[in-house]
């Protein structure tokens, strides 16, 4: 089962769960099957992702998955946080082997394993697909 | 002391392969009986033929059996001589038949309204923004039935479930029909809902229309119905062209059939048709009034077993809801739910049940549903009571 005692508790972590007083690039991103709904917001300087963030609601699996999506970007680069979606949504799709993902994914590894819940995926790469609109 | 109810699983086939399964989905579709599905093989192997009156005895008797179909089926709702059964793909495919219809005869216009009630499915309820936005015609909702009041000289069409499927909650249907006679607005009846479960009279109703779908009756999907009084009917435009709904064929026009052809294009969904005859006898067998008494029986009780629950709270739904109960749970979002209740073979409905401007309306992003049928057991409820309890703290919160 997906509901495993990490996610559990990034789905919890309110430390990117926040408005940002400014931002340089948002988005926003929903389900609208399932009423996950969020707000990405960025500050992005020097080609750095110096903070990253979320508000909006959803279940357990979307809340986790930006969680985690927004504690592995920040401080990275653009181009390596482009790395890390691809990276990530290659894998739900099968596309990748875990193994080849382990070192860029860290923790959100535990997340590909969403692709055996076909019907939670939409849950899990929402955060992720908001992000790709956001740095392309 | 609860009724003691009768075990219909025997009568599915999906029990006898999986016996673990709580199916407490039957508001999205019912399962199949084994009378259903053995007629519908039946056809398949040794009846099926083209309808189209061939002068072949395989074809009259797959005509025989399609044209009786008809009847039986519309006899089962309560269809009279004023009014004819006219075989569509389901609820949604009747209602943007009528929507489609309505455009073409330029029945509406500017200053005159559409009303709809708030519960509506997404299905009786997009096709009518299109009918609104393609005439300049007004959509208008009824929020609370004590007041009709939108209900006006201007309403042209009233179309109205007459049960929710988010909540089970049942709509004064009489109402609305003598509220539309007064101002002379047509009334259509969506019975998709409630058509598996209760007797429904369309003649008693007086409904001008009444849409169901098969799937939801123990019959196949693909099929389903819109039944019409004949004066009505006779006046609308058709909605598909093609094979079989013409009379005769010239280069550049043609005359169209009487009805029910006139609305039946090209070869129709025969096997659907077979299942739905089938479905309905499966239902007369076992007797309407005990699946009626059966699925109260039970919505009554998962209601007291809810309620025992203190991070449950109900949607409410009025005092004469169906067999349909849709719950939120504290801190845990409709789809967990019904993914921990999956891993116990549980199968609920999460969302927003194809009804969001309800779910606006109720001011809620979506629910889990349950909802019964013939073959669902107090058990049944006992186990999903069992796995509610520990799905909050699957989330890492306390009980």
């Amino acid at each position: 089962m997906i509901y495993t005692d990490v996610i559990m508790e990034y789905s919890k972590d309110d430390t990117f769960k926040k408005k940002l007083s400014h931002s340089t690039h948002h988005e926003h991103g929903h389900n609208p099957s399932c009423g996950d709904d969020l707000e990405l917001e960025l500050i992005i300087e020097d080609n750095l992702i110096k903070e990253a963030a979320f508000t909006g609601s959803g279940c357990a699996i979307s809340m986790a998955s930006t969680a985690m999506m927004c504690e592995l970007i920040t401080g990275e680069t653009v181009d390596k946080a482009k790395q890390k979606v691809s990276a990530f949504l290659n894998l739900i799709k099968s596309e990748v082997e875990e193994s080849d993902v382990e070192e860029l994914l860290e923790d959100a590894l535990i997340l590909g394993n969403i692709k055996h819940m076909p019907a939670r995926v939409k849950c899990a790469v929402l955060a992720w697909r908001t992000l790709a609109e956001v740095l392309n | 002391m609860n009724k003691s109810l009768r075990d219909y699983k025997s009568d599915f086939y999906v029990f006898d392969a999986n016996t673990s399964l709580v199916y407490m989905d039957s508001a999205a579709t019912t399962l199949r009986p084994k009378k259903v599905v053995d007629a519908l093989s039946d056809y398949s192997k040794y009846h099926h033929a083209n309808v189209h009156r061939g002068a072949y005895k395989l074809s009259y008797e797959a005509t025989q059996c399609y044209d009786l179909s008809r009847k039986e089926i519309k006899k089962f709702i309560g269809g009279n001589k004023d009014g004819e059964l006219i075989f569509t793909y389901g609820a949604t495919d009747s209602i943007n038949l009528l929507m489609r219809s309505f455009i073409d005869m330029e029945f509406l216009g500017m200053g005159d309204s559409i009303v709809l009630s708030i519960y509506e499915h997404h299905s009786n309820l997009v096709p009518w923004q299109y009918l609104a936005q393609k005439t300049g015609a007004t959509l208008k909702y009824i929020y609370d039935f004590d007041d009709l009041s939108v209900i006006d000289e201007n309403t042209k069409i009233v179309s109205v479930t007459l049960m929710s499927n988010a909540t089970g909650f049942r709509t004064p249907i009489q109402t609305l029909v003598d509220k539309s006679r007064e101002v002379g607005a047509y009334i259509i009846g969506d019975g998709a809902q409630i058509i598996g479960h209760e007797k429904i009279d369309v003649s008693d109703l007086d409904l001008d229309f009444f849409v169901f779908s098969g799937h939801k009756m123990f019959g196949p999907t693909g099929i389903g119905g819109l039944y019409g009084k004949k004066n009505i009917l006779e006046k609308l435009m058709p909605y598909r062209f093609g094979g079989d709904m013409i009379e005769y064929v010239k280069e550049q026009s043609s005359t169209y059939d009487e009805i029910p052809g006139k609305f039946e294009a090209g070869t129709p969904n025969i096997e659907g048709v077979v299942g739905l005859l089938s479905a309905i006898e499966y239902m007369k067998l076992v007797g309407l009034k005990e699946i009626s008494e059966h699925v109260s029986c039970l919505r009554d009780y998962a209601r007291v077993e809810l309620e025992k629950l203190n991070f449950v709270s109900i949607i409410e739904s009025g005092n004469q809801s169906g067999p349909i109960i849709s719950f939120q749970i504290q801190d845990v979002h409709p789809h967990d739910v019904a993914s921990i209740l999956d891993n116990s073979h549980i199968a609920v409905r999460a969302g927003h049940h194809c009804a969001q401007p309800l779910m606006k309306y109720l001011n809620i992003q979506g629910t889990t549903r349950i909802s019964f049928q013939i073959y669902n057991s107090y058990e049944d409820i006992d186990q999903f009571i069992e796995a509610l309890k520990t799905v909050r703290s699957w989330l890492g919160y306390g009980t």
